[in-house]
């Protein structure tokens, strides 16, 4: 990203011709504006790329808020707009490189627990821990209850994934209100 | 679209999208900033159901895959990239095309509502380029983006409009801001009788996307 991170060069008011330093200064801004906004602009496609590649973690803020508008932005603020962007894509991207880390772990687990359950109790891996979508999840329990538990009878039991779409819930019943009359 | 004669298209006649204005210094500071518009005969009602069918299609072929992917998709990512340049959050204030992706992943489809906001709703769909629609008989001259003046304000919002602030205005007053509120009045109603269609092009969004997204919301308009 060093490209993208370089100061702005704009550096106050350029001295010019007499009459003509007025006409240089908003030329140096204009073009300093121009390249900010360039910046960001690769900053938000690397947001972007980040936000898919992200996906289906969640809770991972990828909001920077905004000075207001719509509106012209001076120099200065198009400037905290694009020291957002790249101080957020360095958040994004070390969540997801913590999280990486956790789900790589969780899928180190979860191939012992299959490999030997006996080995792993009532151990649970999910989708969600491994960074998958989806709701399948992945569960070491005893065959038969306590019988599977007294002789060591553990196998993995896999979920049959997420619960079916069932549209709204009905509208409760309405009870016939009690009737106090004869 | 090339190659095809639009004048054979049911319901559409030969009539090309025109040029709006732009004010001078908004144009050098954002030089791909354009606005295109179409008029058209007729305002809204109810769809028909042939209207109604083609939403229903168009939610079949847009998935949770694409509503993630948009912001890779050059469109889409020319307008959130815009927003940010003109100070605007688009993770607060949606842009049109994520906004529409927003409510079909919420509501698991495009929900019909009238046949003006169906035909917007199919146009950006398919497009990706961020529409407006106004009452043609309630603007006077051509319609372009400027600042608003000082002391100017947007009808039916109270208090004045900050000065600068980026707005779609005929050659009399603001219509609405620039993606945002609409001036009281200014959109389309019952009593209205031609729809001014406006397209806001922006840098990476090209003429040809622009002109289709015009024509498919005033082919469904003519539906």
């Amino acid at each position: 990203m060093p490209q993208t991170l370089e100061p702005t060069q704009f550096t106050g008011p350029t001295q010019g011709p007499e009459g003509f330093g007025a006409t240089v200064t908003e030329g140096a801004e204009r073009l300093a504006r121009t390249d900010l906004r360039r910046q960001i602009a690769t900053l938000e496609r690397e947001l972007g790329q980040l936000f898919a590649s992200a996906f289906p973690r969640r809770e991972i803020d990828w909001g920077i808020g905004a000075p207001g508008g719509p509106r012209m932005l001076p120099l200065g603020e198009l400037e905290r707009v694009r020291d957002a962007l790249a101080a957020r894509i360095a958040d994004a991207k070390s969540e997801i490189g913590r999280r990486a880390d956790i789900e790589e772990a969780k899928r180190g687990l979860l191939e012992q627990v299959i490999a030997a359950p006996e080995r792993h109790h009532w151990v649970i891996v999910s989708n969600d821990d491994i960074g998958e979508p989806g709701c399948r999840h992945w569960h070491s329990r005893p065959r038969w209850g306590i019988l599977g538990m007294l002789f060591g009878w553990w196998r993995i039991r896999l979920s049959s994934g997420c619960p079916l779409a069932m549209g709204l819930r009905p509208p409760a019943a309405i009870r016939p209100a009690d009737d106090d009359g004869p | 679209m090339s190659g095809l004669d639009r004048s054979e298209l049911p319901g559409v006649e030969e009539t090309a999208p025109e040029a709006g204005w732009v004010a001078a210094h908004l144009r050098e500071e954002f030089p791909g900033l354009e606005l295109r518009y179409l008029t058209v005969d007729g305002a809204s009602g109810r769809s028909p159901r042939a209207v109604k069918d083609r939403l229903r299609t168009l939610s079949n072929r847009f998935s949770g895959a694409q509503a993630i992917n948009l912001r890779h998709q050059p469109i889409p990512w020319a307008y959130r990239v815009f927003y940010r340049h003109i100070g605007l959050d688009p993770d607060e204030q949606r842009t049109p095309i994520e906004g529409l992706a927003l409510e079909r992943m919420h509501h698991g489809g495009f929900r019909s509502q009238s046949l003006l906001d169906d035909a917007l709703t199919i146009a950006i769909v398919e497009s990706s380029v961020a529409l407006r629609a106004f009452d043609a008989d309630r603007v006077s001259g051509r319609p372009g983006i400027r600042p608003s003046e000082p002391g100017e304000d947007l009808e039916g919002r109270p208090g004045e409009l900050p000065t600068g602030t980026l707005v779609i205005a005929d050659e009399q007053r603001p219509l609405s801001l620039l993606f945002g509120a609409l001036g009281s009045g200014r959109g389309v109603g019952k009593r209205s009788s031609r729809t001014l269609l406006v397209a806001v092009q922006v840098t990476g969004v090209p003429e040809i996307a622009v002109e289709e997204a015009l024509w498919l919301a005033a082919s469904v308009l003519r539906t």
